[in-house]
C-alpha cells in the first residue's frame, strides 16, 4: 500500500516533510546510508537532473558530497553528518550555501508495526534563510523546478 | 541536500509565475493555510493553457474587454469567450458589463508562490519516497531470500 506524503512549514524556520514506508526501519536507514542504494532513489527518475558522484561517509563528524547534472552544467551539494543513530536518526548540514543559510537536516525513523514513519526536518538559521530559500525556488533561483511545475501542471491537466 | 537549481528558462512560465508572486491583488493565503487538493488541481488545469497565461499577464498590466483580448490574441470573439470564462469560474479573473461591453479584470484567486513552492517541493519528496520504497522492497526481498 502506498502513503500520502506530508510537506509543511512548521513555523518561521522550520519545514518538515513526511511519509510512511513499508518495511522495518533498518532497512530504510539502510537505503539512506549506503551510497549503492541511496543513489537508486535519491534523484526521481523524472526529474530532470542525474546524480553523478555520491560519497557518504556516514558516521558522526563524517562527510557527504553529491554532485548532480543538469544537462552541460554540474552542481554540488555538501555537509557534515552531525548525528547517527543506525536504525533511528540521522542528522546533516547543508553547507553549499554558504552559513548564513544552512539548514540543519533531521531525519528520523520510526517504525511502526513493521512500517516506518520517515520524518524529514529541516531547521533553517533564520526566518529570511527559510524565506529565501522558498522564494529562490518559487522564482528566478529554481528554473529547474520551474520545469518541474510545468510538467506537474501539465500531469495534473491531463487527468 | 537541498532542492535544486539551474539555469535553465521557460520565459513564458516564469513571466507568470513572478506576475502571480509579485501581484498587488491580494494574496489570500497565509502560509500555513492549506490549499485544498481540487482547488489546486483546478487552478493548475486553468494554468496549463498558454492563452490564458498570456491573458492573465495582460490583465496584470490593466483592465481590457474580451473584444480587446481576442483581438490581441488572434483569436475569435466567441473562443476568447471560453477562455476568460474558465478563468473566471477559477476566481483568477472578473468580468463586469459596462453597457455593451465586457471588462475583465483580475480576480480574488492567486497563487501563492509559498503554496506553489510546498506543492512542488512534496512532489519532487513524493517520487522520491517511491523510489526509496522500491530500494526498500528489494532489500527486503533479498533479506527473505537468504
Amino acid at each position: 500500500m502506498k502513503y500520502q506524503t506530508k510537506a509543511e512549514r512548521k513555523s518561521d524556520r522550520e519545514f518538515v516533510v513526511s511519509r510512511i514506508i513499508s518495511g522495518p526501519s533498518h532497512l530504510v536507514f539502510e537505503a539512506w546510508t549506503k551510497p549503492e542504494l541511496f543513489k537508486r532513489w535519491w534523484v526521481p527518475e523524472s526529474a530532470p537532473m542525474t546524480l553523478v558522484s555520491c560519497e557518504l561517509d556516514v558516521r558522526s563528524g563524517g562527510k557527504y558530497r553529491l554532485v548532480m547534472s543538469f544537462g552541460s552544467e554540474n552542481m554540488e551539494f555538501f555537509g557534515k553528518y552531525l548525528e547517527v543513530t543506525p536504525g533511528s536518526r540521522l542528522v546533516w548540514t547543508n553547507d553549499e550555501g554558504g552559513e548564513e543559510n544552512a539548514a540543519v537536516t533531521t531525519v528520523t525513523f520510526e517504525e511502526i508495526k513493521g512500517n516506518t514513519l520517515v520524518t524529514v526536518h529541516d531547521l533553517y538559521p533564520s526566518k529570511e534563510a527559510l524565506d529565501a530559500a522558498i522564494a529562490d525556488g518559487s522564482t528566478s533561483g529554481m528554473p529547474a523546478q520551474l520545469e518541474e511545475l510545468d510538467q506537474l501542471i501539465v500531469n495534473k491537466a491531463k487527468l | 541536500m537541498q532542492p535544486i537549481q539551474v539555469n535553465v528558462i521557460i520565459k513564458d512560465f516564469e513571466e507568470t509565475y513572478l506576475f502571480l508572486c509579485n501581484s498587488s491583488q491580494p494574496i489570500i493565503l497565509d502560509h500555513m493555510v492549506k490549499y485544498s487538493e481540487d482547488r489546486l488541481d483546478k487552478a493548475f488545469a486553468v494554468l496549463s493553457d498558454s492563452t490564458r497565461r498570456g491573458v492573465l499577464m495582460q490583465l496584470g498590466r490593466g483592465d481590457t474587454s474580451i473584444t480587446k483580448l481576442a483581438d490581441q490574441f488572434h483569436m475569435s470573439l466567441a473562443g476568447m469567450k471560453k477562455h476568460v470564462g474558465i478563468l473566471e469560474e477559477a476566481g483568477f479573473v472578473r468580468t463586469e458589463k459596462i453597457g455593451r461591453v465586457r471588462t475583465c479584470k483580475l480576480g480574488p484567486h492567486q497563487l501563492d508562490s509559498e503554496t506553489a513552492w510546498i506543492e512542488r517541493y512534496k512532489e519532487l519528496w513524493n517520487k522520491r519516497f517511491d523510489a526509496l520504497e522500491a530500494v526498500v522492497q528489494d532489500l527486503k526481498q533479498k533479506r527473505e531470500d537468504k
